[in-house]
């Protein structure tokens, strides 16, 4: 049911071309997506995408857009060539999930190399019951590093393009449409 | 038989329509910002093919019930993997939108066939 409205939400980005309304359902599509995350039992990404989706990226996006303004023209040339590309990933999409097992079955191989160790050994190794936290800040404490070291490079990228506006313009509010 | 494909299959096909919306807006619309958009969609949609993975029916969320033994847990590893992914999915963003702010500030749009207009238009001149 979620996964239907979702899909609607979709189309509906897709259609609108006033990109204030885009930002805005691009935040109810977050905010739904993790509702379909709790159903499906991932409570922390669930969180996590409400906070930092339906959260941080709209002020992101409702920030780019006071700077850039907000009116998108329609494209120019003819979407026959996309549609083509899409279609043709998707259907080869749709074919490789044929083989793939069945949603939820407790006997799919993805759930039988190292979840079993970390369910029912990472309490007495880590001591902390949420077996998500134990795996993000433990076993997998250095990739949870790598990632913060992505944060730090893309936070000193956005700094480096941004900075030198502040300094060469001094009036760039008039110039904007003001959002 | 194509009934049973259907059920157990949904999520992944919803999954792939929703990942080829993302991939539609991202190639055929023309406004940076937009681009962004389906990229966040994209994204999105395979975060949501990885949790439906780690699913299991009956499962709880992976946080252990205090001395009890038979519980049915979901995976948790799709949903670490994930939530480092959301996290690397916001720096991309925010990167992606910063570039839009200065190819605005420099071109003065945002719109990629102005952008290549005004482009072909200083090579003339040059």
């Amino acid at each position: 049911m979620l996964l239907t409205l979702l899909a609607a939400a979709g189309l509906a980005l897709l259609r609108v071309r006033n990109l204030f309304a885009v930002v805005m359902l691009a935040g109810i599509y977050s905010l739904l997506s993790a509702g379909l995350f709790t159903v499906m039992d991932a409570v922390d990404v669930a969180f996590t995408e409400a906070a930092v989706g339906a959260g941080i990226s709209t002020v992101l996006f409702l920030g780019a857009l006071a700077l850039c303004g907000h009116h998108e023209s329609k494209p120019g040339h003819t979407p026959l060539l996309p549609l083509f590309v899409v279609l043709v990933t998707g259907g080869l999409l749709v074919w490789g999930t044929m083989d793939m097992p069945g949603f939820g079955d407790p006997a799919n191989p993805v759930h039988h190399h190292v979840a079993d160790h970390y369910i029912e050994e990472s309490y007495h190794e880590i001591g902390i019951p949420n077996v998500v936290t134990s795996v993000l800040a433990s076993y997998r404490g250095y990739d949870t590093m790598g990632e913060t070291t992505v944060v730090f490079a893309a936070a000193v990228g956005v700094m480096i393009l941004l900075a030198g506006r502040l300094g060469r313009r001094p009036q760039p509010e008039g110039k904007g449409d003001g959002g | 038989m194509s009934l049973d494909l259907l059920v157990s299959h949904y999520n992944y096909w919803v999954v792939i329509f929703l990942m080829m919306v993302g991939f539609y807006i991202l190639i055929s619309r023309g406004n940076l910002v937009k681009k962004v958009v389906g990229l966040n969609v994209f994204q999105t949609s395979v975060f949501m093919l990885y949790i439906s993975m780690g699913k299991v029916s009956g499962g709880t969320p992976p946080i252990l019930v205090y001395g009890e033994t038979d519980v049915l847990y979901s995976n948790p590893l799709p949903h670490v993997l994930i939530l480092t992914a959301i996290v690397v999915g916001i720096a991309t963003t925010s990167v992606g939108l910063a570039l839009a702010v200065r190819i605005k500030e420099a071109y003065g749009t945002i719109e990629e066939d102005e952008i290549n207009a005004i482009e072909a238009r200083t090579e003339a001149t040059e």
